[in-house]
């Protein structure tokens, strides 16, 4: 912007001298007259003089005005009046380009550029070149990757997306554009071969990247899916492992869940046994949120289930209530309100806690240990 | 200081979290941010005797300004000036500021020359018609509340314009050959019902669009697929609201998400797992908490809290007032950063909505600081128009004029039959 700003004063500064300078005409022939690299105006060009500039039409009594520079009000003027002719030229289209550089969210831009492509027959390969370029600049904005999609789609090649994806993600791992932009291609040209592998480069960078979690999840739920018992027993060592190396990671456990939920956290054998261990050495607010939930799984699922008798409904009980009370009052009690509502409504739905108050000692050594950590 | 990775941030401050009051904490915590950005304007010294003060006077000159003229800085923003009208309005009237008359009237030209002949609002005048644009000039224009400002908006060509944006997937482009997400059906929903447009055809299979933006975090995605995001599970779960089909979303995973989302020690909110916090959140996912509030006791649920929302009401106030605040006016993303018309209007949204907990029978407030920190508790009354209780839209941005503007419906629009 700076560097517009300080061609716009130079040219102004021309335009004073002339008007005092009553040597002027000394001055035609000098270089600086016919300079090409001086950024002229489009009022000022001589290709350009068939054509009536349009002012913004802002009214009398403008609001929220913004107070352009002379260029960006040259060149909208310019780009309104093509718009009004719906003018398609060459001419047109290197002017759409200027007017994105000053405002690449301009969506009316940015549509017109492509009815010109089109209507101009224009090499979209060039225009690949083009959109790479201007992602790499404002890779955080909406217009620039639906652009870039239309062209890939007009070409119908999809080749060189995944390298430009990463290498965008290699400056910003999240962003957001890049990600939905990556999972449009591979579903739309079935590109899954190599992704889980991406996925766990980037978790190995970074393992509290969350936009890889989901990247995982989403590469997994549309190839080998979750019903795989084999399959979620490999993912749930994964993230049991990666919970070794980084314990207060919530991505990892938020997965562990996420992927588990809707056959029943209690499903898969040993997990819960598995997670009661790790709460010894590397217990976190997220550990203990997993405990209640397969707590209150088992709670739900044992409705079903008529080998689970009543002491034992009471006992899970307990222990959920237990934890819900350590989080709101201990572990995360920026989410006290949330716990406590938990609570409440657990208990609500399972019958009362016994009279007393006091944490009840395990009634059996091997049931479990002190939830206390 | 500011940490990439939201799990560093937590283990260099552990020390911390030892036998210290959260209001001396938080006032450390940012006095220690403060020092480490280099920031040069000087603290104000009520920020540090935990009365923290909201600078209304600044930011109401911030504002005021703002909507006669911006710099150069906003050429960027060239394409959204509705938004910029509401931003601002919609601020001035958190901090129960008056709109000037003229102004007003003003305002009300202008976004009438954003209006497109085709129907919808665009960024600017002779720009093309966009649901975002679209979006805030309506509730700009309900905002204004006049007559004036009703008759703004053409009612048939905008139900043109939203069919022609509407998708055989029951999603919604945000303009003619534009991009899919979830902000399209909030805008369109929004924009439909405000305006008595609405029908169920216009919706159809929008409904299920928009579940399948639930993801297996339990918050929504832009599009399915994605991460679950603040901005957009708003967006989704607001419009889904609207369209009186919350109750499809899995409101449990929904609110574990979102209650996740608040920061423990900034008090703030972020936009996605593991990533830093930023005030616009405040809005986006402290907002969503009465929105589940309310279809939690519609779906039965006994035991709901009757003064709180499940979230730190006094540390997200915390949060916005000590480390969101432009000393000069504006409020801000993170202490650092530049203030803006888009995180003042969503912080002071999120600071109301963290004030004020009720319904029409319950009122509860919980200000942190002077008393005239208060913002306005957003408009509450009996049933609108379309017999859905309006108390919970009281605290939401959009979707409390949704309430608002179909209460005070004037003549014309309430014995119109809806279109289409």
């Amino acid at each position: 912007m700076s560097g517009v700003e300080e061609t716009l004063n130079e040219s102004v500064d021309i335009k004073e001298d002339k008007e005092f300078d009553v040597e002027a005409e000394d001055h035609i022939g000098d270089d600086y007259f016919v300079d090409p690299t001086r950024y002229l105006f489009y009022r000022d060009r001589k290709e350009w003089a068939d054509l009536e500039p349009v002012p913004q039409d802002d009214g009398p009594n403008p609001v929220v005005k913004i107070a352009y520079s002379e260029k960006f009000s040259d060149v909208y003027d310019y780009f309104r009046a093509l718009l009004k002719n719906d003018e398609r030229s060459d001419r047109a289209f290197a002017l759409t380009a200027e007017a994105i550089e000053l405002n690449a969210a301009n969506y009316t831009v940015w549509h017109y550029r492509r009815v010109l492509l089109q209507a101009l027959s224009k090499d979209l390969r060039e225009e690949m070149r083009y959109i790479t370029a201007i992602i790499e600049e404002q890779p955080k904005n909406y217009q620039v990757w639906h652009h870039r999609r239309m062209v890939v789609e007009w070409l119908n090649d999809p080749s060189e997306e995944l390298e430009f994806i990463a290498d965008i993600l290699s400056q910003d791992a999240k962003n957001y554009h890049a990600w939905q932009h990556r999972q449009w291609v591979i579903q739309e040209y079935k590109l899954w071969d190599n992704e889980l592998k991406f996925v766990e480069n980037l978790l190995e960078d970074d393992v509290r990247n969350n936009s890889a979690w989901n990247q995982r999840h989403f590469v997994i739920s549309h190839t080998t899916g979750f019903s795989d018992p084999a399959i979620v027993e490999r993912e749930i060592q994964y993230c049991l492992s990666q919970i070794r190396k980084a314990p207060h990671n919530e991505s990892a456990w938020n997965y562990l869940k996420g992927m588990l939920q809707d056959r029943g956290l209690s499903s898969p054998p040993g997990l819960l046994e598995r997670v009661l261990e790790l709460k010894e050495t590397h217990c976190s607010p997220y550990l203990l949120a997993f405990l209640f939930d397969c707590y209150e799984d088992a709670l739900e699922n044992s409705n079903q289930k008529e080998n689970v008798g009543e002491e034992e409904r009471k006992d899970i009980l307990r222990k959920a209530l237990e934890i819900c009370d350590l989080l709101a009052n201990e572990k995360d009690t920026i989410r006290k309100e949330y716990w406590l509502f938990l609570g409440r409504s657990l208990e609500n739905k399972s019958g009362s806690r016994g009279p007393s108050d006091k944490p009840p000692e395990p009634s059996d050594p091997a049931s479990g240990q002190q939830e206390m950590s | 200081m500011w940490q990439r990775d939201g799990g560093q941030l937590f283990k260099k401050n552990f020390f911390f979290s030892f036998c210290v009051k959260r209001a001396v904490l938080r006032c450390l915590f940012v006095h220690f941010l403060l020092h480490s950005s280099y920031q040069l304007f000087v603290i104000n010294p009520s920020f540090l005797c935990f009365r923290p003060a909201l600078l209304r006077e600044q930011h109401y000159q911030y504002l005021k300004k703002g909507l006669r003229h911006l710099s150069d800085a906003y050429e960027c923003l060239d394409a959204s000036r509705p938004w910029l009208c509401f931003w601002i309005l919609h601020s001035l009237e958190l901090l129960e500021e008056p709109i000037p008359t003229a102004v007003a009237s003003d305002v009300c030209q202008f976004l009438a020359r954003c209006q497109s002949p085709t129907g919808g609002f665009a960024g600017g005048p002779g720009q093309h018609a966009h649901l975002a644009p679209t979006y805030a000039a309506v509730n700009a224009l309900c905002i204004i509340g006049t007559e004036e400002a009703y008759n703004v908006i053409n009612r048939e060509k905008l139900l043109d314009f939203l069919w022609s944006v509407k998708q055989p997937d029951g999603s919604f482009v945000m303009h003619v050959g534009g991009e899919v997400d979830v902000r399209s059906a909030y805008c369109a929903a929004s924009v439909a019902s405000l305006t008595n447009i609405l029908t169920p055809k216009l919706f159809e299979d929008t409904t299920n669009w928009i579940l399948s933006c639930q993801n297996w975090e339990g918050g929504l995605s832009g599009v399915p697929g994605l991460e679950a995001h603040g901005g957009y599970t708003f967006c989704g779960t607001a419009a889904l609201v609207i369209l009186g089909k919350e109750h499809m979303l899995d409101l449990k995973a929904l609110l574990r998400w979102v209650v996740s989302r608040q920061m423990r020690f900034e008090g703030g909110f972020q936009g996605r797992c593991n990533k830093l916090v930023d005030g616009c959140y405040s809005f986006w996912q402290a907002g969503l908490l009465p929105l589940l509030h309310r279809a939690l006791f519609k779906e039965g649920e006994s035991e709901l809290s009757r003064q709180r929302w499940m979230f730190e009401q006094q540390a997200l106030q915390e949060y916005i007032l000590l480390c969101c605040q432009n000393p000069a006016g504006g409020l801000l993303d993170k202490p650092g950063k530049s203030r803006d018309f888009y995180h003042t209007c969503y912080c002071l949204s999120g600071l109301s909505i963290a004030q004020h907990f009720g319904n029409m029978d319950l009122h509860h407030e919980m200000i942190l600081g002077k008393e005239e920190n208060r913002l306005v508790r957003l408009q509450q009354g009996c049933e609108g128009e379309t017999g859905q209780c309006g108390w919970i839209h009281s605290e939401i941005d959009g979707f409390v004029f949704t309430y608002f503007f179909l209460f005070h419906v004037p003549p014309g629009y309430s014995r119109s039959t809806p279109l289409g």
